[in-house]
């Protein structure tokens, strides 16, 4: 049975191992902190870690991630019940409204800061791709710009 | 910081989803996180009135009537209910009454309709008066227990004190005892200038857990033996299904049933929502040709075209004689616009999810108007309301969309056909994208006369195109007219009036609707005409010769030019920018608030543009949370600005030809500019803020645009045009 490792725990999964990762996530496995915006790749809603790597996980089949790949979803940030400092920051400058689009937007900024711990303005422009219908932007980089402080 | 939560992020009581499923029926919603009735939660905490729970602990529940999705209304009415309450904030939480709760208590939490920035503006004396109410009770409480004259207490964050034996008491020891009291008759509400809850910058209560991923939207929903569904409708709207053949895809492992829902549409039910999808996919539907099938943008522009000049329109705004006094000006100037259909894209995807059993049926949803939803459940299950029940679920974004109740109606369609079986029904992104009721399509011809001396003596604003009521709510059209085309145009009143004073006007509107479903989209009217408006007098300003604010300074009334002149101030308008920066102008009065912006851009050899700064104004009357208002500001022009860029839908053989972000694009943060937000509220009214200053935002983009161009574009969105300088 194909195993599946998220957030440092195994699971063992059945299903068509061409379903994405997302709704592998999402309906097999429970965590639901991973959002559905457009299943094409193109709002980041949907972004997890696999190896470290930001990843938009509507478009990655199952088959390719199980194994000894290593997933981690917005639910596998906080450790022992302490915050990523990137969700610190993010509470800090009170950055969701409807929230729906910020785990994504939360994972892409987590990969940003490992690969750039200072990042400019333009290093943001470039890597957070994600949508915020509710525009959420201008918060979304200054707590980025707060996380690379702490 | 842990992940424990701050006492007011989450609710008291927390049941488990699953567990939650079982109790369900008839009660409060908990929290924004657990949309399940709290069976036992009357009895441990009591109700000192509609708007206040006070539990024994201190925990201070308060109750919210309007929708969450994402605007800060929840945060925004529990602060003034909390002023008036004199409760500590940080053991404040709140919970959703349900519909059918309203309605068994005569309606005594009013309107649960969530739209036209109404949550504050609209509520804030009914919920002022519930949280001042509950203290008078909670204070008399006190002083029975103390034997002491109610006068001779004072409150301070839910302590209250006998001052001449220094005896405390907080709210949680007296609320049983307060909540056997009669209400007072008189309620006097505070000063706002005394407010230390309300008007402050408080963080939203929110938040936390749309940090860790433990939020659970309409979509993320589980319950015991629940299935998934998604849908087709017709491509073509209205069109019936003729056929489809389930044999094709019934056997498909995990697939558990295809279903007709209602005439225009076709669901699958499966184990998980991929199933369910790629059974859809799988699926043949035939639907109906319709005289609808050969409708496409062109056709569309055409019927609008010829109302323009059409000889018969509804008159929204008349003074004087408006032709007359063009006729006879030293200098016509004229000029036609246009905006297209644009989509609310919520980023969660329409879902609703159903339980239906031949005596109850429950629904939980993303909505803006639990009424409506519960009309909508009770409509399509055919039980009565009172056996009906729906749970609002935090909505992953609303923008007006969620203000409608189809998704909703077709979850029940659904449902009833299993009964007893939860069924969750999501839309795909595709199945949203072309199954909107879309913000409408309109053209303006605007016709304006200048004397010598450059002034307005006459304007003609001419409307041709879709109104949005007499779709959504034709038993509000006024003779056949719909007012609502005519925001920021009407001629006086508190909502949307305008604000030059011109002495011969005419604003008309030739209505003329398109088979395509129109709805409120964020802004509604506001948008386009703000368009036409304000960048025809900029075209009006360059014919006269002037600067576009000297211009509008001479007729504008004095609440909108104050604003005007507020952005400008901040904004340094008229002092030197960056070489090739610009800057361009908007007002507006919406939604009971007057609003005014200041874009700063630039636009390079090669004709890319670059909006650096906008700088806007709001007087809105009050303002009780200005960290919120600057969130609203700042994501109201990632709204407008994503309409000015990409915002289009178009039509061919009668259906939406845009099915996902790839076709329909979205501004995305390196296009955002920084946002200045200018708060200049003026006393005496409560206007919204979630809406009026989209509307500033294309038209003053446009403003700077053709001072940096040249180019005066006159239709949207920008990527169809060449900003190469002239
Ligand atoms: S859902 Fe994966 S990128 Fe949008
Ligand atoms: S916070 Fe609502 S979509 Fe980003």
């Amino acid at each position: 049975m194909p195993a599946l490792t998220v957030n440092g725990k195994v699971h063992q999964v059945t299903v068509d191992p061409r379903t994405p990762l997302l709704w592998v996530l999402r309906d097999t496995i429970g965590l639901t902190g991973t959002k559905y915006g457009c299943g094409v790749a193109q709002c980041g809603a949907c972004t997890v870690h696999i190896d470290g790597v930001a990843t938009r996980s509507c478009q990655v089949p199952l088959s390719q991630v199980t194994g000894n790949k290593k997933i981690v979803t917005v639910e596998g940030l906080a450790t022992n019940g302490v915050l990523n400092k990137v969700q610190r920051a993010w509470l800090a400058q009170d950055v969701p409204q409807c929230g729906y689009c910020q785990s994504g937007m939360i994972m892409a900024a987590v990969a940003l800061l490992k690969d750039k711990p200072k990042p400019t303005d333009a290093d943001i422009d470039a890597a957070m791709t994600n949508i915020c219908r509710c525009g959420t932007y201008q918060q979304v980089r200054a707590a980025i710009h707060e996380a690379a402080k702490a | 910081m842990t992940t424990k939560t701050n006492a007011h992020a989450k609710p008291v009581r927390r049941r488990s989803v699953m567990a939650g499923a079982a109790a369900a029926g008839g009660g409060f919603t908990f929290g924004f996180n657990v949309p399940f009735f709290g069976a036992h939660a009357q009895a441990a905490a009591p109700e000192i009135n509609a708007w206040v729970v006070i539990r024994p602990d201190d925990k201070v529940v308060i109750r919210i009537a309007r929708s969450e999705m994402g605007q800060g209304t929840e945060t925004g009415l529990a602060q003034l209910v909390a002023e008036e309450l004199e409760c500590d904030w940080s053991k404040v939480t709140t919970e959703y009454p349900t519909p059918t709760q309203n309605l068994a208590r005569q309606r005594i939490w009013r309107n649960f309709s969530t739209g036209g920035s109404r949550g504050v503006r609209e509520s804030n004396e009914y919920v002022r008066q519930g949280g001042a109410a509950a203290r008078d009770m909670l204070v008399r409480a006190a002083a029975a227990e103390w034997k002491v004259k109610p006068e001779e207490c004072s409150v301070d964050k839910g302590v209250i004190t006998h001052k001449a034996t220094n005896r405390k008491l907080t709210y949680g020891k007296v609320a049983a005892a307060a909540a056997k009291l009669d209400p007072p008759k008189e309620i006097k509400l505070k000063d706002p200038k005394d407010w230390k809850i309300a008007g402050k910058p408080l963080k939203r209560l929110d938040t936390l857990d749309k940090l860790t991923g433990k939020q659970i939207y309409g979509i993320d929903l589980r319950l015991p033996g629940m299935l998934t569904a998604t849908i087709k409708d017709a491509p073509v709207f209205g069109a019936k299904v003729v056929s489809f053949d389930a044999d094709r895809v019934k056997s498909m492992p995990g697939v558990k049933g295809v279903v007709k829902v209602g005439d225009t549409a076709v669901a699958v039910i499966a184990e998980t929502y991929w199933t369910a999808r790629n059974a859809l996919a799988a699926l043949p539907v035939v639907w109906e040709e319709t005289a609808n099938s050969k409708v496409s943008s062109a056709t569309i522009a055409a019927t609008l075209k010829e109302g323009l000049d059409a000889a018969e329109a509804f008159v929204g705004n008349k003074a004087g004689d408006a032709k007359a006094a063009i006729a006879g000006a030293a200098k016509k100037i004229e000029a036609v616009y246009s905006y297209p259909y644009q989509h609310h894209v919520t980023m969660e995807p329409m879902n609703a999810t159903a339980l239906f059993t031949p005596d109850k049926c429950e629904v939980w949803c993303p909505t803006q108007n639990g009424e409506a939803a519960l009309a909508a459940t009770a409509d399509a299950s055919g039980l009565p309301a009172a056996k009906c029940e729906v749970y609002k679920m935090l909505l992953g974004g609303g923008f007006g969309r969620r203000g409608r109740t189809d998704y909703v109606r077709q979850a029940v369609l659904i449902a009833k056909q299993m009964p007893g079986v939860p069924i969750k029904l999501i839309w795909s992104r595709e199945e949203d994208m072309t199954h909107c009721q879309y913000h409408p399509v309109t053209m303006c011809k605007l016709v304006g006369g200048l004397n010598d001396k450059g002034d307005l003596v006459g304007l003609h604003v001419r409307i041709s195109g879709q109104s949005i009521l007499s779709s959504v709510l034709p038993q509000n059209l006024v003779n056949g007219m719909d007012p609502v085309q005519f925001q920021g145009f009407a001629a006086s009143g508190v909502e949307a009036a305008y604000g030059y004073n011109v002495p011969n006007l005419l604003v008309d509107h030739a209505m003329r609707n398109p088979h395509v479903p129109p709805g409120f989209w964020r802004g509604v009217n506001t948008n386009q005409n703000a368009v036409y408006m304000e960048c025809f007098m900029d075209e009006l300003a360059a014919a006269a010769g002037q600067d576009p604010l000297e211009f509008r300074r001479k007729m504008l009334k004095p609440k909108w030019l104050a604003v005007l002149n507020a952005a400008a101030a901040k904004a340094g308008y008229g002092k030197p920018l960056p070489k090739g920066h610009f800057h361009g102008i908007a007002q507006i009065m919406g939604y009971g608030s007057y609003v005014a912006g200041v874009a700063e851009v630039s636009v390079s050899d090669a004709g890319v543009l670059k909006i650096h700064k906008i700088t806007a104004a709001t007087d809105c009357g009050h303002v009780v949370n200005p960290a919120q208002i600057e969130r609203q500001v700042a994501g109201s022009f990632v709204y407008g600005l994503t309409a000015l860029l990409y915002g289009e839908i178009t039509i061919k053989d009668g259906a939406v030809e845009q099915t996902n972000f790839d076709s329909y694009n979205m501004m995305r943060i390196d296009e955002m500019p920084k946002v200045e937000t200018v708060l200049v509220p003026s006393g005496g009214f409560w206007g919204g803020v979630g809406e009026p200053t989209i509307a500033v935002a294309a038209p003053a983009v446009l403003n700077a645009i053709a001072k940096a161009t040249g180019k005066r574009i006159r239709s949207l969105p920008l990527m169809h045009h060449d900003l190469k300088k002239a």
